[in-house]
């Protein structure tokens, strides 16, 4: 795999490109996600691009019934909420996404826990923005 | 690996002789000058044996972003040239919601550094010059860019908190409701309240409403059944609903210090900094627990090591509630209940004026305001007038009051500060 930078200009150009991808440190083996340019471990400033499998637990989510004017932009409002949350990933770090596939207008049925699974979605709606979507996973 | 001569203490003792704190609340045909003039001439009053102004050395200002709320930044020059402290210098501290307990902080370090010897340190923000979506985004950009970009607000940040501290204690939504009953049961003895009223004022308010209009009159058994009724309390990042919110407002605050062998020409009432911390965080996904913040376990350790203290000699301690949720995790990050127990403290009581540990006598964020930059030295100030007895009807009423401590969180906790403030 080609060597890009570890940034967030590269983290966004993979998801674009579908790809889930964390810096691991070639010192110590600290997974990051996102990416790091330094290893908060060990200061090391060499790493290496590790693709994540994309699979994880849900740990925390809200509905946002109040948005940015971005989001409102796209059509969220009172009337249509979204959810965001924290998906917990099987290699031991955390994501902060979107959250599709629930029912944003009854949040309490939305259980801490459940299997999720990324997401990448043909379009990201209207505005300039790199979402990273996950949803429930299908058994 | 680290190489210090010393561990953090003051190199000389900071005493605070005076405080002011303009009305807060929403002012649309005033502005920042307006409000911090209102604190400054307030805290000229408040200086038992006064203050000549033209002695004020220096001044530290926390402020936001006024840049992206009013459209005008660098608000240091402007507030040296009100308050006639030109050419002086007057430094913008910024740390999102903690940028005035930063002010106090560098304003403390400059005394203690011997570098002056009487500092004003204060905040400002004006935010109801934009709409409610718009100072959403103005405040969303103090959290991290992936949760920006994700999607997250601020009330979403603290909404995704309670989720994970629900389910890691069992708890639900209705936790919550017992802080906003506390900290509004404080807001009527305070007059800079933005809301000076309980939650049951709302509920009869909203009652008078309907009857002027001749509408139905809606009856609820409590304020808890208020609360549950979104009609009057809506979902803004559920689980947090408006009652679990701070208010957009406008307001500024101001302290006076000086080197502690001066506060006897100024007051015999003067009030120690016993004890300072700042830390750092990263957003929820950088995160070790979900249901702590790790700066504020920072600063609060750095406070208490630098005042020979532990959580069991806070008397009283105003917190950074910006949303009901974060006041039950800092009375667990902070040490005064073990984790997992803020939720039953607030339940029993123990947090409100007349328990054991009062938490945000002042109203709180939520019934007094939150003009963000302005919210760490209002938050002090509250500790400085409860240390000197000041506080009237909301005064805490123990015994031998001595030791207040003041906890302001900046962005989604990206900035922490714990103060501990002493009467000797």
């Amino acid at each position: 795999m080609e060597i890009r930078p570890f940034n967030d200009t590269s983290y966004k150009q993979f998801l674009g490109e579908g790809l889930l991808m964390a810096s691991q440190c070639k010192k110590c083996g600290t997974l990051s996600f996102p990416p790091r340019q330094i290893c908060a471990n060990c200061y090391g400033s060499e790493s290496e691009w590790v693709e994540l499998a994309g699979s994880g637990r849900l740990a925390a989510y809200t509905s946002v019934y109040v948005a940015p004017p971005d989001m409102v932009a796209q059509g969220y409002n009172r009337e249509h909420p979204y959810v965001v949350g924290v998906v917990d990933l099987d290699e031991g770090v955390r994501a902060v996404a979107r959250i599709v596939g629930v029912d944003a207008k009854n949040p309490e049925t939305i259980e801490i826990g459940t299997s999720m699974r990324v997401h990448f979605p043909e379009i990201c709606e209207g505005v300039e923005r790199h979402c990273l979507f996950f949803a429930p996973a299908e058994d | 690996m680290s190489i210090r001569a010393r561990k953090g203490g003051l190199a000389r003792g900071v005493a605070v002789v005076g405080g002011g704190l303009s009305k807060l609340g929403l002012f649309k045909d005033r502005d920042c000058k307006d409000f911090f003039a209102e604190a400054f001439l307030e805290m000229l009053d408040s200086v038992d044996r006064g203050v000549d102004p033209g002695d004020i050395e220096a001044a530290y200002l926390g402020n936001y972003s006024n840049d992206f709320f009013t459209g005008q930044a660098h608000w240091g020059p402007i507030i040296s040239d009100l308050i006639g402290l030109v050419p002086k210098p007057v430094t913008r501290t910024e740390g999102a919601c903690a940028a005035s307990t930063l002010a106090f902080r560098e304003g403390v370090m400059s005394i203690a550094s011997g570098m002056y010897d009487i500092v004003l340190v204060g905040g400002v923000e004006q935010m109801s010059r934009r709409t409610t979506d718009e100072v959403t985004q103005g405040l969303g950009m103090a959290g991290s860019p992936y949760e920006v970009a994700a999607g997250f607000t601020f009330p979403a940040v603290f909404g995704a908190t309670a989720t994970a501290y629900f389910a890691k204690y069992g708890v639900d939504r209705e936790i919550l409701f017992n802080v906003t009953i506390k900290s509004h049961n404080n807001a009527p003895f305070n007059p800079k309240a933005q809301f000076p009223m309980s939650v049951r004022d709302f509920m009869n308010a909203r009652m008078e409403k309907c009857r002027a209009k001749g509408l139905p009159i809606p009856e609820w058994e409590d304020e808890k059944a208020f609360l549950r009724d979104t009609s009057v309390n809506p979902p803004v990042a559920w689980p947090m609903h408006l009652f679990d919110c701070c208010p957009i407002s406008d307001g500024g605050s101001c302290l006076l210090l000086v080197a502690e062998e001066l506060a006897g020409s100024f007051t015999d009432a003067p009030i120690f900094v016993a004890g300072i911390g700042q830390g750092t965080s990263y957003s929820l996904h950088a995160k070790k627990d979900l249901t702590s913040y790790e700066a504020t376990v920072y600063a609060a350790k750095q406070a208490y090591q630098m005042a020979g203290m532990t959580p069991k000699d806070i008397q009283f301690s105003e917190v950074h509630d910006c949303f009901s949720m974060a006041e039950i995790i800092h009375l667990e990050d902070l040490g005064f209940f073990p984790p997992g127990e803020g939720w039953r403290a607030t339940a029993e009581g123990l947090t409100a004026l007349d328990g054991p540990m009062p938490i945000n006598t002042s109203g709180g964020l939520k019934a007094k305001g939150h003009p963000v930059g302005a919210t760490g030295t209002a938050q002090i100030l509250e500790v400085w007038l409860q240390l000197r007895g000041m506080a009237g009807g909301r005064q805490v009423k123990k015994p031998d009051l001595r030791i207040g401590a003041s906890h302001n969180l900046g962005g989604t906790g990206g900035t922490c500060t714990f103060t501990i403030l002493e009467r000797r």
